[in-house]
């Protein structure tokens, strides 16, 4: 049987993280293709809804990823999403999506390495943690 | 210091000694206008609005039924005010809703005078119904429930009221109380100095603070701390998986009556009703690809997008449940996340006007373990 391969959904802000992730790109560092990108304008219009139906539909992790408290273009938006972030692990746990496969990063639009760095650590931690109850090829949706 | 005045009566003659004292409030104009729990012509009790001591006549307010949760009435009331002073006769889980709704904008409480209840419970609309057509008096129901016993001819009180750690209101500047007041009398209680001038105008006299009040409240509360503890262990233990979740969602219809019940649900529009969820037939195609879609779809988003919304606000008053045409039991799986969400940002839904909601501040140096960096 082949290994593990995780799907992970990940959010990215388009000032800080998505411009990481260029960055990450122009200077030729390579990250795990597990990573999906979505861009958004700010990680605080990443409704709840977004993460829930990532999981609903068989996401094994979900990557947010955000201009660091201070940084954000919209002022905000960031901290937005920090608390619905909490929300969101407390309310997913009960079910067991735990804390360890929503992922809030801060990754600055310079931290190309960071963006690498976040996206292996991710990967290789779910790896480890296994498909997510909800991917089952065969599963009847609810 | 609260005041409390007492209102004795005769058995067979609580409501009329209440309509009494509503109509003092009424005439004396301590309040223009009333909202409290009155019998129908025909059957029921609901919330009536009445502006004039003539129309007291059905007043029930202790009636065991909450048909729809006040709150709602009152957001409808307050959030175009009349500029009319309103009395409103509500218990706790309405009132907890309705500090919620305040600070969400969608009501208002300057000119209102709030009056809380004791409260033993409430049955479901049908069972209350149903038991009225035998015979059963609002007074049979608060002595057998003073006694301890709440179960009648086969009927008890809805399940959330069992576990509802709230028996008493606050945040009220009246409270109308039973629990250790002894047989055949009543409290009122000034609450707030808005409250005691209410009452000062009505006529009221102020006497002895009641001496096993205190006590009398502590069982109630200790026995239904304790039944919630269990129910929410049990309801975590046995639903710990999306599996388990979907189970217990599976005769869901996405009627959606459970969110039109729940006070909190506080979207004008909800996001499920709009083309946001009017898919194209290809893609429900799509999500059929080798799977089973069981429709109508999106149920379990719906509920978890729920549990989002109100998580923060959820007062526990059940009326979820008993709004759901398939018998699926809610109020847990909505009042365990609320517990979670709450805690998690020290917060308590109705229990104060003042402190902010948790999703509406925010703060650059707080919660830095969601995330673990520091720079
Ligand atoms: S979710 Fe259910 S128990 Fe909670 S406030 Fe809404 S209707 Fe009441
Ligand atoms: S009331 Fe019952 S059937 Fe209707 S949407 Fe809610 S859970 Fe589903």
């Amino acid at each position: 049987m082949s290994e593990f391969e995780p799907k992970i959904v990940a959010f990215f802000c388009n000032w800080c993280t998505f411009t990481a992730a260029d960055l990450a790109g122009t200077s030729r560092l390579t990250y795990p293709p597990n990573i999906k990108i979505i861009r958004v304008m700010c990680s605080g219009m990443v409704d709840p809804k977004y993460v829930i139906k990532a999981f609903l539909n068989g996401a094994d992790g979900v990557l947010i990823g955000g201009c660091w408290p201070g940084d954000c273009h919209y002022i905000n938006g960031n901290l937005k999403a920090r608390r619905r972030v909490a929300l969101l692990t407390e309310l997913l746990s009960q079910y067991g999506i735990g804390p360890e496969r929503l992922w809030l990063r801060w990754i600055a639009a310079s931290e190309g390495t960071m963006l690498k760095e976040v996206a292996e650590q991710m990967t290789a931690s779910i790896k480890k943690l296994g498909p997510s109850e909800l991917n089952k090829p065969q599963a009847m949706v609810a | 210091m609260a005041k409390f005045s007492k209102l004795a009566f005769n058995k067979g003659e609580l409501n009329n000694q209440l309509s009494a004292f509503f109509a003092d409030l009424l005439e004396k104009n301590a309040v223009d206008a009333l909202l409290a729990p009155m019998a129908q012509p025909k059957k029921g009790v609901m919330q009536t609005l009445v502006t004039s001591k003539q129309n007291l006549s059905g007043v029930d307010p202790f009636a065991p039924v909450v048909p729809v949760n006040g709150a709602r009435l009152a957001s409808s009331l307050t959030s175009n005010p009349s500029g009319k002073k309103i009395g409103m006769v509500l218990r706790s889980c309405e009132v907890r809703a309705l500090v919620e709704l305040v600070k969400l904008k969608q009501a208002n409480l300057e000119d209102v005078v709030l009056i809380g209840l004791d409260c033993y419970g409430r049955y479901e609309n049908t069972d209350f119904l149903k038991l009225r057509a035998a015979g059963a008096t609002t007074e049979d129901f608060l002595e057998n429930a003073q006694a301890g016993k709440t179960e009648t001819d086969g009927c008890d009180v809805a399940g959330a009221c069992k576990i509802c750690e709230f028996p008493t209101t606050d945040n009220v500047d009246i409270r109308l109380c039973i629990f250790g007041a002894g047989q055949g009398t009543l409290l009122i209680e000034a609450v707030t100095e808005k409250g005691e001038e209410a009452l000062q105008t009505a006529g009221r006299k102020f006497g002895d603070s009641p001496a096993g009040r205190a006590e009398a409240v502590k069982k109630i509360t200790d026995a239904r701390v304790a039944a919630k503890n269990a129910a929410f262990a049990e309801y975590r233990n046995s639903t710990n998986t999306f599996d388990a979740l979907n189970e217990r969602l599976a005769a869901c219809i996405n009627c959606y009556n459970c969110r039109v019940a729940c006070p909190v649900c506080y979207c004008k529009e909800c996001v499920f009703v709009t083309d946001t969820f009017r898919h194209k037939g290809e893609q429900y195609i799509g999500w059929a690809s080798g799977k089973a879609l069981k429709m109508p779809a999106d149920t379990t988003f719906y509920h978890m997008t729920r549990i989002t919304h109100i998580a923060a606000f959820c007062v526990g008053c059940g009326q979820c449940t008993s709004a759901c045409p398939n018998d699926i039991d809610l109020m847990p799986i909505f009042r365990t996340s609320a517990e979670k969400a709450q805690g998690r940002f020290e917060y308590l839904a109705g229990r104060s006007l003042d402190e902010p909601q948790p999703l509406s501040i925010f703060d650059h140096d707080e919660l830095v373990e969601v995330t673990g960096q520091v720079k």
